[in-house]
């Protein structure tokens, strides 16, 4: 028999905190994965965010720095260029860099620093319990946004993914759902695609991973899926947003 | 040669969250009625014949509980 599924190798064997059904989980896999695939385990330096992946350097079984809240893009771009010869990446929620973070990300973005960013993105502010983040859909219920979120006092759904494909620094920007396997595969490649801009020394690459967070939605982890699939996904459409060679 | 088991869960790390059972092609994943020692009902498959080692309960596990393996 051969193993066709099973525990990669740059994630360490300690349990996840997250929620059951936090789409976190999948995501932390799919970055190890990668890591594995590319053989970049020995020579990757991770920065971890503040919001619920915090604990992220518990997880990935290489070297990770801890940033705080907003600013992995500034440590990580702090990292690399003293590193030039490491891969450095920033896992970061939707709080964090949407909303303290934004101006770290538009930066590192803009100066074209060579850093991959997962930018997990589930509408919310899941750590602290569920508060209206700028990535909020207009309508959503939140601890802050109890009757949902009124554009004309809270904005609009940021897209902070669309605005970065503006910057001359950034090479490779994606939007990718992990709501389903097939979705799942999409998101792997996309996130290998990043990875890979940074290693070709190409540019800032960004995959914005649209995740679930059923606690704060107030859901059971299966409708929470179906609620990304149904809701999430008009407001934020997936897909290559910017490439090297152009996009269709 | 009788078929082994083809997916095996780590039924420790399972958060019951019953992701796993909503994509097998094949409907064979069902939640115990146990429970592990944080208290959640884990993923299990008993018919392990059935399955067609496709993976896909794998790709969808938040908690890497899943291997799958396939016949050579
Ligand atoms: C400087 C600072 N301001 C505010 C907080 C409180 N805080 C902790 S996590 C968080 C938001 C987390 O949301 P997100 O980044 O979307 O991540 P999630 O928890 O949803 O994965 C906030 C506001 C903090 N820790 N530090
Ligand atoms: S609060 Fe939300 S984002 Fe945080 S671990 Fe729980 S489900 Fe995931
Ligand atoms: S590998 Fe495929 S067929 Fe086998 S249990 Fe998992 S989802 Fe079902
Ligand atoms: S998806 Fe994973 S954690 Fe959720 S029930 Fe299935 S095996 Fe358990």
């Amino acid at each position: 028999m051969k193993k066709v599924a099973g525990y990669p190798d740059s994630l360490t064997d300690k349990q996840f905190h997250y929620c059951p059904g936090c789409t976190h989980g999948i995501i932390h896999r799919l970055v190890a994965e990668v890591i594995d695939e590319l053989d970049l385990k020995e020579k990757t330096i991770g920065v971890a965010p503040v919001g619920c992946s915090v604990l992220a350097y518990e997880y990935f079984d290489v070297d990770m720095h801890e940033a705080s809240h907003g600013r992995a893009p500034a440590v990580a771009t702090g990292i690399k260029r003293v590193h030039p010869d490491k891969f450095v990446f920033t896992y970061q929620g939707d709080g964090d860099l949407a909303s303290i973070g934004t101006a770290e990300i538009v930066h590192a973005a803009n100066r074209g620093e060579l850093i991959s960013t997962v930018f997990v993105n589930n509408a919310i502010y899941g750590m602290t319990g569920g508060q209206m983040a700028p990535t909020s859909l207009e309508g959503q219920r939140t601890t802050t946004s109890p009757f949902g979120r009124d554009v004309k006092e809270a904005g609009f759904p940021i897209k902070m993914s669309e605005m970065l494909t503006e910057l001359d620094g950034s090479a490779y920007i994606a939007r990718v759902s992990v709501h389903d396997p097939k979705h799942i595969r999409k998101a792997k490649k996309a996130i290998k695609k990043s990875f890979e801009i940074q290693l070709e020394g190409k540019g800032f690459s960004l995959v914005e991973v649209l995740s679930t967070c059923p606690t704060n939605w107030g859901m059971k982890p299966l409708d929470a899926i179906e609620w990304l699939k149904n809701n999430m996904i008009k407001t934020y459409p997936l897909g290559d947003l910017k490439t090297p060679e152009g996009v269709e | 040669m009788e078929k082994q088991q083809s997916v095996v869960f780590d039924i420790e790390r399972c958060k019951g969250c019953e992701l796993c059972t909503a994509v097998c092609p094949v409907d064979i994943i069902s939640m115990s009625e146990e429970i592990n020692s944080h208290g959640y009902h884990y993923a299990e498959v008993k018919e392990q014949k059935k399955c067609i080692s496709c993976g896909m309960c794998a790709t969808m596990c938040p908690d890497v509980v899943i291997e799958v393996y396939k016949e050579e």
